[in-house]
């Protein structure tokens, strides 16, 4: 058997969906949450890696370069956000993340 | 026209980068006491960069770093409000960040970098930067949504708007991936080509639009995307809610009119059922679910919901009247929503910031001209004849109509009317409630001056002046964008 573009995008979209589900599902830790959305930004990159040699268009590549970057912005900006977050609550259980409702 | 980088397209994006730069390093040897300095001088940047964008860019299409960015009648448009925006929230901030402590001279420049981001998007012509200047944004404003640091509301703002809007993102860039993959470019224009010819037959492309068109409803807020906007609009503070309320929305509605007209004309059967649904769903969140509101910034996350629903309303006609309509329309509401945040920025006591609706009681008798100005708003967003909100609506679903979307039309009609009545109430409370004890007054001139310009905006005198050279500079963007 060889491993073609559509193993890859299964792959791909496993990991999607787990990532998705990891953020609806967790109940306990918003450290969690971070993890599932760098699972989701992984499966993008496998993606965009997998349809760039298919394609042999180097473009895809560059964008999973841009995706890493940011994605390592993204990740210190959450983690900034969840200190402070801490600091004031004491907590980072997702069901203490209740102060606002309605 | 590829391969070229033609930086001089650019112009106003690279000097406020570089502004934004220098100011943070004149922030850092200086600390928070240069905060007044610094906001002013944000400012300037803001000007000097519209007038740079006006005189030296100019309306006609040009592209730059190899087509991946775009500078046309459109883009100019959107950006002028956008600068206009990010400008005045300077302005109405100081006073309340002052009393909060948070005067801090990260506020302006987080402000400016967030405005870049937002003139990327507003200048994408790829996917890729697209999707960085989306995140440059974005960045900016989970950060300023977390700015009162010491309070458990604004740091729980900032996390559900960073949960949340990281989610959407990574659903945002896994349609970009598939649209990708199934289309092998990420330019604007090439994928307005290939879908011409292959249309609906490209299933792939048509998931990844699904998932687009997901991560944009999220940035303008749209039902079934809105959760976030509610809690975000409490918890932030004031001045950063004002702030999210008019320039990203601005830009995240250009950046959907961009991607949906501009790339994906080819599919307008597939994206218009979407935008349909997406409009009509926030146009009936925003009415309804408003209605129970005690806070007066939630009752304006709902509101603005709401208004993102009119808006759609144009896109969804997917003429060039629609999209004429829509610039409008956000014009309209960049002026009546930064009014009202002003506004809300004046409701302080001694005790500090109040925000039920309650204590608006008996404004009128306190202070006349301010309950005025805030009747004039409420009017303005519930749409009444002769008030601005009511000249952007009529065009908004003139061009349904027109497009044959008249049910769409229909049903904003009926929650414009349903919407109308909790406006009203917030009016009624200030003229014929009991008065509560009044408020200081210490806001500062630049909030009484925005309040005063924007309600001179709104009020009936602008269909004379103002309604006639908007409804031309619309048309004029509108026929930049290829139909």
């Amino acid at each position: 058997m060889t491993i073609g573009l559509g193993h890859y995008l299964t792959v791909a979209a496993i990991l999607f969906v787990f990532g998705v589900f990891g953020i609806f599902l967790n109940r306990k830790n918003v450290i969690i949450i971070l993890m599932s959305v760098e699972l989701m930004l992984l499966a993008v990159n496998i993606n965009l890696v997998a349809f760039s040699t298919y394609l042999n268009d180097l473009v895809g590549q560059v964008f999973a370069m841009f995706v890493l970057t940011v994605a390592a912005a993204e990740a210190a900006i959450g983690l900034a956000i969840l200190v402070v977050y801490f600091r004031n609550r004491g907590s980072i259980a997702v069901e203490d993340i209740n102060q606002m409702k309605g | 026209m590829n391969g070229e980088l033609n930086l001089f397209v650019a112009l106003p994006e690279i000097i406020m980068a570089v502004w934004a730069m220098a100011l943070l390093m004149l922030g850092v040897f200086q600390g928070d006491k240069s905060y007044n300095q610094i906001s002013n001088l944000t400012i300037v940047g803001f000007i000097v960069c519209a007038i740079v964008m006006l005189v030296n860019v100019g309306g006609e299409r040009q592209v730059a770093f190899g087509g991946m960015f775009i500078s046309d009648a459109f883009a100019v448009f959107m950006k002028t409000l956008v600068y206009a925006g990010g400008a005045v929230v300077l302005l109405i901030s100081t006073t309340y960040l002052k009393d909060h402590k948070i005067a801090r001279f990260e506020f302006p420049i987080l402000v400016m970098l967030a405005s870049l981001g937002m003139l990327l998007m507003i200048s994408a012509n790829s996917l890729m930067s697209l999707y960085v200047g989306l995140e440059l944004q974005s960045l900016s404003l989970y950060v300023l949504a977390a700015m009162n640091r010491d309070r458990t509301r604004s740091t729980e703002a900032g996390l559900k708007y960073f949960l949340l809007g990281a989610l959407s993102s990574g659903m945002l860039l896994y349609g970009i991936s598939l649209i990708y993959g199934f289309t092998g470019t990420v330019d604007f224009d090439v994928l307005a080509q290939v879908l011409k010819t292959e249309g609906a037959s490209n299933i792939g492309a048509v998931i990844g639009i699904v998932f687009m068109l997901a991560g944009l409803a999220f940035k303008v807020s749209a039902v079934p995307f809105h959760m976030w906007t509610p809690d975000v609009y409490e918890g932030s503070p004031t001045p950063v809610t004002a702030f999210f309320a008019a320039a990203p929305k601005v830009a995240a509605l250009a950046l959907f009119i961009r991607v949906m007209v501009g790339a994906f004309p080819g599919l307008m059967h597939e994206w218009q059922q979407i935008v349909i649904f997406i409009s009509i769903a926030s146009m009936l969140v925003g009415a309804f679910i408003a209605l129970v509101q005690t806070n007066i910034k939630r009752l304006l996350a709902y509101s603005s919901i709401g208004h993102i629903g009119y808006a759609l309303v144009g896109l969804a006609a997917g003429t060039q009247a629609g999209v004429e309509s829509v610039l409008i329309y956000i014009a309209i509401y960049l002026t009546m929503t930064l009014g009202t945040f002003a506004s809300v920025l004046t409701m302080r006591r001694s005790e500090g910031m109040v925000e039920n609706i309650s204590d608006l009681a008996g404004l009128s008798r306190n202070n006349l001209p301010m309950a005025v100005a805030l009747a004039i708003f409420m009017f303005s967003l519930a749409g009444i004849p002769l008030l601005a909100g009511f000249w952007g609506k009529w065009y908004v679903f003139l061009a349904a109509v027109e497009a044959g979307l008249w049910p769409v039309a229909l049903i904003g009609l009926l929650a414009s009317v349903v919407s109308a009545f909790y406006y009203l109430r917030v009016v009624k409370i200030m003229f014929f409630d009991e008065p509560a004890a009044s408020f200081d007054g210490n806001h500062g001139r630049s909030v009484s001056f925005v309040i005063g310009v924007s309600a001179l905006i709104n009020s009936p005198v602008s269909y004379i002046l103002l309604v006639a050279p908007l409804i031309t500079a619309a048309g004029w963007a509108s026929k930049a964008l290829l139909f």
